[in-house]
């Protein structure tokens, strides 16, 4: 059998096909307003090159920063009604507090403070305010909101009024979608609530995206399943994508770190993912991305989600490169994104860029070369010194230790990276290029128990955690991971001190390799 | 012993007073943290909220402690109850301006200084806030040089100051006032009681002091430290350079130890968090094993078995890359942390102090105190 692996970035879609653990070929396409035909090309094209039967692809794996993408360019975003139950505790902050105004505005700033919540043993804070909850609905009505995103005061430990609250809203509004926030996050209410404001603002892109993805695969003649790879490098089934879009945040550089690691086989490194406006840069250990401790930004909102930790810098193939008024040469940030192939002179436009840099150098063979001859050699070598300095900061900021570790580039903008930063050794992978859609290709599988144990009868928190530990393993097989690749990703456990029973809830996620597969 | 306040009104010449700005602010919340030994509630939430005050049209102003007059009527504030609550049920916001409030009632006149009773964590804002409601300055000092989870453990309790008339303020608008305890261990424990049943997070304001107890007692300078710890951090990042190293200079500190989390026991317990962190050594502690313990602040470190660390020192937990503090609330299995020891203020070395915040205080009976080496 063979894997599909697709990634869609905002510029580019590529596609790869895999037989076990080798890359059978890789093809990039532009990606397209509709997603399908830009899709549809790429798969296409990686299916011709291999030149195999498309009915034995045995799975599709869709990498997408779609949903990311949405929120950073604050472009089709549903308005929101955001509902926090907690009164008259919490009132000094109000929702999406913390959030840039103009991302506020797009998804509509309706944050409303209605009495109800927990306290932390399972009291109500106040009972639910049901009738503000229906003066909501009706403005949800009268505005022509489209979604709405419910957070309750402890509702990780009872999320009762979460729900009370939800059928109370589509009573009133039916059809209306509504998140609630223990379905996305945990303890930290703002984190929380912001997230599921954000999935709910998503959700209507999230619908006719993964319509778009799998009209593109029918349209293709495939009939086997798909999935879509998440914050954390794992899969998930592309229906749950409809309903939880902001879970898919962080995988792009998720699945192009862990297809560099897969395509050089090297387990500690830096990798700088290099597209057409930005880098990203982030560091491998034991063939993982690293992950972030506390909180990352999205767009500008703090969200408490598990994600690598990466940075971004301003440099490109499609970097603009100019003189200063002291005839200084600087490189980006401003890019020429996607128009590169119409606006960079090695291409036959106007604008002086990156990859025109490389070209002239010699150091890469893109377009014409003969439409870069007249740039200074002079000029090029200090624009090729800034690049060079743009990237070993940022090499540098991802270091952990004296140690020299290779640097591996990847991403259709790596002509930009020389073959040594420094004391380090640079690596640029066989299918480069591709390495995000290897990344979703080779994404692993999880197991999830999230329930409440009672710890009584002489059942110890250890044994609780051990059980669904047992249990999530055993999912994770069942899914099709190798069972001696297996690891724990998350271990938590809450006391629900309410509850009779001295009861816990436990939630444990694993994750392992997709069999037939060494990376 | 601390005089009794009589009577007072002072004005502060503007001279002398500190008006903090929002970036004052961005790096208070970075070394209120660090100082916060993982307690002290979540200084983003206490961030978002000075920020809203400043927002709202309120000045936050700090006064040196040198410039405290010393008949000055100075009340000492703070958040009271599990870090976990303040970060989930955020507070209503006007809690401790209703504890001022009920105190001036109490007493008859109104109070000239509002002071910290902890710079770490999200106690390190509230005084500001709420000086900023009431339109008094925050002196610059502290009653811990860090944070601590119970209320006698101050310097002020510690070197005399009888606490009570405390009056104290929740989410719903109780009031409750703590007329008179006979020792300061009772006013935690009636206090304790009290915030468990008023959802485990609420603010307590403690008797007003005189600026010549204040002046002999407090430890001084907490805000100024606080903000150029967090001044140090960003300036480390912005340069590309190590913020645990620089940390480590300007405390006198040194790095103990790196490690995963491999196991957390956390949970709410008579209104704190309580429990242990698990870690396994990594980089130039590969193979070792340590662990934390946690009582709303990190109280102990072990490594291989022996204590390491222990209180008064500060044991903090920072995520390794950023350099950036994690609360206790805030650690999740897997994470990279950096384990860091940080020498206290001497007024809490003293045998006085070693009884109510020494590791015996805690529980740790066998555990004898040794101050940590710098470097």
């Amino acid at each position: 059998m063979y894997r599909l692996g697709i990634d869609v970035g905002g510029t580019n879609t590529d596609a790869v096909v895999m037989e076990g653990n080798k890359v059978l070929s890789g093809v990039k396409a532009a990606t397209t307003e509709d997603v399908t035909s830009g899709v549809i090309e790429a798969l296409e094209g990686a299916i011709g090159k291999a030149g195999i039967d498309r009915a034995k692809i045995g799975n599709v794996m869709i990498g997408t920063t779609h949903f990311t993408n949405a929120v950073i360019e604050r472009r089709h975003l549903n308005k929101v009604a955001a509902i926090r139950l907690g009164l008259p505790a919490t009132a000094c902050l109000p929702p999406m507090v913390d959030w840039p105004e103009d991302l506020k505005g797009v998804v509509g700033n309706l944050g409303y403070l209605v009495k109800g919540g927990y306290e932390f043993d399972g009291r109500e804070i106040s009972p639910l305010d049901e009738a503000e909850i229906a003066r909501i609905a009706g403005e949800i009505r009268d505005n022509d909101i489209k979604a709405a995103a419910i957070t309750c005061v402890f509702a990780p430990i009872n999320d009762t009024m979460e729900k009370q609250a939800k059928a109370l809203i589509e009573k009133h509004c039916p059809g209306l979608p509504v998140v609630l926030s223990t379905d996305i996050g945990r303890i930290g209410l703002l984190e929380r609530e912001s997230a599921a404001i954000m999935n709910a603002s998503l959700l209507s892109l999230a619908d006719r995206t993964v319509s778009a993805f799998a009209k593109a695969l029918a349209d293709a003649g495939l009939t086997c399943p798909f999935f879509i790879t998440q914050n954390d490098g794992t899969l998930m089934a592309a229906d749950t994508v409809r309903n939880f879009p902001v879970l898919t945040f962080a995988s792009g550089p998720t699945n192009s770190m862990r297809g560099a690691a897969f395509l050089t086989g090297v387990r500690e490194a830096i990798v700088v993912d290099i597209g057409g406006t930005t880098s990203d840069v982030g560091s491998l250990h034991l063939g993982f991305p690293r992950q972030a401790a506390t909180v990352v930004d999205v767009g500008g909102v703090r969200t408490n989600f598990r994600m690598p930790d990466v940075f971004s810098i301003g440099l490109g193939g499609g970097s603009l490169v100019r003189k200063d008024h002291t005839g200084k040469a600087t490189v980006g940030p401003q890019s020429t994104g996607y128009r590169i192939t119409k606006e960079a002179k090695v291409f036959g436009g106007e604008t002086l860029t990156a990859t025109d840099i490389a070209v002239a150098l010699g150091k890469a063979s893109v377009g014409d070369a003969a439409k870069v001859k007249d740039v200074d050699p002079t000029f090029a070598k200090a624009a090729e010194a800034e690049i060079i300095a743009l990237l070993e900061n940022a090499v540098e900021r991802s270091r952990m230790s004296p140690e020299p570790i290779p640097v591996i580039a990847v991403g259709g903008g790596s002509i930009l990276m020389p073959d040594r930063l420094g004391d380090l050794e640079v690596i640029r992978p066989e299918n480069f290029a591709v390495a995000n859609a290897v990344g979703a290709a080779i994404a692993q599988i999880s197991g999830e128990v999230d329930r409440v144990y009672a710890l009584e009868n002489g059942l110890t928190r250890e044994l609780c955690l051990a059980e669904a530990e047992k249990e999530a393993t055993e999912k994770a097989i069942a899914a099709g991971a190798v069972a001696d690749t297996i690891e724990v990703i998350e271990r938590e456990d809450v006391p629900l001190a309410y509850l009779p029973g001295n009861a816990t809830r436990i939630h444990v996620k694993v994750v392992g390799e997709m069999g037939g597969m060494d990376a | 012993m601390p005089e009794t306040v009589t009577r007072s009104k002072f004005e502060y010449d503007p001279a002398d007073i500190w008006v903090l700005d929002r970036e004052d602010i961005d790096a208070l919340e970075i070394g209120s943290a660090i100082l916060g030994t993982g307690g002290g509630g979540n200084p983003y939430v206490g961030k978002l909220r000075a920020r809203q005050a400043i927002d709202d049209g309120f000045t936050l102003s700090v006064l040196p402690l040198d410039k405290v007059p010393d008949e000055a009527c100075c009340v000492s504030l703070g958040g009271i109850g599990a870090p976990v609550v303040g970060y989930e049920r955020i507070r209503e916001g006007r809690e401790g301006l209703r504890c001022v409030r009920a105190i001036e009632e109490m007493q008859g006149f109104p109070v000239d200084l509002i002071v910290c009773e902890e710079i770490g964590g999200s106690n390190a804002m509230e005084p500001l806030i709420v000086g900023g409601m009431t339109g008094l300055p925050v002196v610059d000092c502290d009653g811990m040089g860090r944070a601590f989870p119970e209320m006698q453990m101050t310097t002020y309790s510690i070197y005399g100051h009888t606490s009570t008339p405390s009056v104290m303020c929740d989410v719903h608008g109780n009031i409750v006032i703590f007329q008179h305890a006979v020792t300061e261990l009772f006013h935690e424990r009636m206090a304790r009681a009290c915030v468990v049943a008023q959802g485990g997070g609420s603010d307590l304001a403690s008797a007003p002091m005189t600026g010549t107890f204040l002046k002999k007692f407090a430890i001084p300078n907490s805000y100024t430290q606080a903000v150029s710890l967090g001044r140090a951090v960003i300036d480390a990042k912005r340069r590309h350079a190590d913020p645990i190293a620089a940390i480590c200079e300007r405390e006198n500190g040194r790095h103990a130890f790196s490690g995963k989390i491999t196991d957390l026991k956390r949970h709410l317990r008579g209104g704190f968090v309580v429990g242990e962190a698990m870690l396994s050594g990594i980089d130039n502690h590969h193979g070792e094993d340590a662990s934390v313990l946690i009582q709303n602040e990190n109280l102990v470190f072990t490594r291989e078995g022996e204590v390491a660390v222990s209180v008064p020192d500060l044991i903090v937990v920072l995520d390794i890359d950023s350099g950036h503090a994690i609360t206790t609330e805030m650690l999740r299995y897997g994470q990279r942390v950096a384990i860091l020891a940080l020498p206290c203020h001497p007024l809490l070395q003293s045998p006085a102090a070693l009884e109510v915040v020494g590791p015996k205080a805690f529980g740790f009976p066998d555990i004898v105190y040794r101050p940590v080496a710098g470097g």
